[in-house]
């Protein structure tokens, strides 16, 4: 079936089995790999991306229930060289090891900044407590989501 | 790599399209709602639709209202909004209980409350809640709708009363008026944060001055269908709330429910929390009903 998904704000069309799942869809269509694929059974978070502003887990989403929605990956975090504040919080904390789970960090992180720009430690740490870190630990984590609401991008209003 | 295996997919735009299309496919054909249960199941082969119907455009059964007696959930209402309505907190706060402890944020994002009592998974939580609060479910067909309580809705393991060419729409929780006060509260324990229940006990609790005037006890993950108390509900009925009471029947429900050892611990530890999960679900239930406790 044809399949037209907008990722990023861009329209991608592709004929595809009914069974695709978006977190397939997504890496290999527009090739955007920045989307993990992690655990396949919603446990981990990894593939997390944006769906009308909502995070999911793109695992277990079919490509074909997101026609008509907007889907965000976090490559779209990145404008112009200038990272999202909390891609920079992660850089300024240092929030990533392996780096795995970040994606899905990033964006499970951003989703929750968009809804409450200052959110406690603890509304921090339950947003992210569908995603796993299995190196780093959630300490930094927080502290990056921390540093992020701390510091919002003023000169990416436009994004 | 976890993929489903083959099936063709439809987007309904109607709940009468939805039930059109499941009346001219047959028993091999699914409804998808948010799909955390059944693509899982998909994957692993435990289920094999060869037809998916896709609700999720029925924005028009996504409401929570209190309408009459009772308060009206449609099939695909989240998890997020069940969590957040203040309205069944007000009322039930066992919900919000429940809620907090279902899946993640992420995953409750997409869950809805028709898919989970569809899925009738014995571990899951809001059937518990559902049984506890003496919900009805509504179940459309060709034919019209059909009302159903709890108590009759899970058949066995995986399996409900709905048909081939029906689906759930709503579930109704019945509001009682004429000075009676209620209480409800979710215990569960599990073995992290967000996995299924290794045992689980909702209680719901109308108090009639005094007096307990009726009782609702749902158990998950401790028999092969979420398990009704009801031999305790009858002990509580016509009593005063005490710590006494309420230690006996949590006794009757560690005697009535039925557990299986698993990867979640043996039978009789199960056993052993539906007494304890009971009792303290009761004890917040009654608190609540008197305002002791939010």
């Amino acid at each position: 079936m044809q399949v037209t998904v907008t990722i990023n704000g861009e329209a991608v069309s592709r004929d595809v089995e009914p069974r695709t799942l978006l977190i397939h869809f997504i890496r290999d269509t527009p090739g955007l790999t920045g989307t993990h694929w992690g655990c396949d059974t919603s446990n981990c978070g990894a593939c997390v991306v944006l769906m009308d502003g909502k995070p999911v887990k793109s695992c277990t989403i079919l490509a074909a229930m997101t026609e008509g929605h907007e889907v965000r990956t976090v490559e779209s975090l990145e404008v112009d060289g200038v990272l999202d504040p909390v891609q920079q919080g992660f850089h300024e904390k240092h929030a990533l090891h392996c780096g795995f789970c970040t994606p899905g960090m990033l964006m499970t992180s951003r989703a929750l900044l968009d809804e409450n720009p200052d959110p406690s430690d603890l509304e921090i740490r339950t947003a992210i407590s569908g995603a796993i870190c299995r190196c780093t630990g959630y300490k930094n984590i927080v502290a990056a989501v921390r540093w992020a609401a701390e510091n919002p991008a003023t000169t990416r209003q436009e994004a | 790599m976890q993929t489903p295996g083959p099936f063709e997919y439809e987007r309904a735009t109607s709940v009468d399209g939805a039930i059109a299309s499941l009346q001219r496919l047959g028993p091999d054909a699914r409804i998808i709602a948010g799909g955390h249960s059944l693509l899982p199941m998909m994957k692993l082969r435990l289920a094999n639709p060869e037809h998916l119907i896709d609700i999720n455009d029925l924005t028009e059964l996504a409401y929570i209202r209190e309408e009459g007696a009772e308060i009206l959930i449609g099939a695909m209402t989240r998890h997020v909004d069940l969590l957040e309505s203040e309205l069944l907190a007000r009322h039930f706060p066992v919900f919000r209980d429940a809620e907090e402890v279902i899946a993640d944020p992420v995953v409750r994002n997409r869950g809805t409350i028709g898919g989970s009592l569809c899925q009738a998974d014995a571990a899951e939580d809001l059937s518990a809640v559902c049984s506890a609060v003496k919900a009805n479910v509504v179940i459309r067909g060709v034919d019209g709708e059909r009302v159903v309580s709890m108590g009759e809705f899970h058949v066995g393991p995986f399996m409900t009363v709905v048909g081939d060419g029906e689906m759930l729409t709503e579930v109704r929780l019945p509001l009682r008026v004429g000075g009676v006060v209620v209480g409800s509260a979710h215990e569960k324990v599990e073995r992290r944060a967000g996995d299924f229940a290794i045992a689980a006990a909702s209680a719901a609790l109308w108090l009639d001055g005094d007096t307990i005037a009726d009782a609702g006890i749902g158990l998950s993950a401790v028999g092969p269908t979420t398990i009704e108390v009801t031999r305790a509900e009858d002990l509580l009925r016509g009593q005063v709330p005490s710590e006494d009471l309420f230690v006996k029947a949590g006794e009757i429900a560690a005697e009535d429910c039925m557990p299986i050892p698993d990867g979640r611990g043996p039978a009789d530890y199960k056993r052993h929390l539906a007494g304890v999960l009971t009792k303290r679900a009761l004890r917040r239930a009654a608190a609540r009903a008197l305002h002791q406790e939010a």
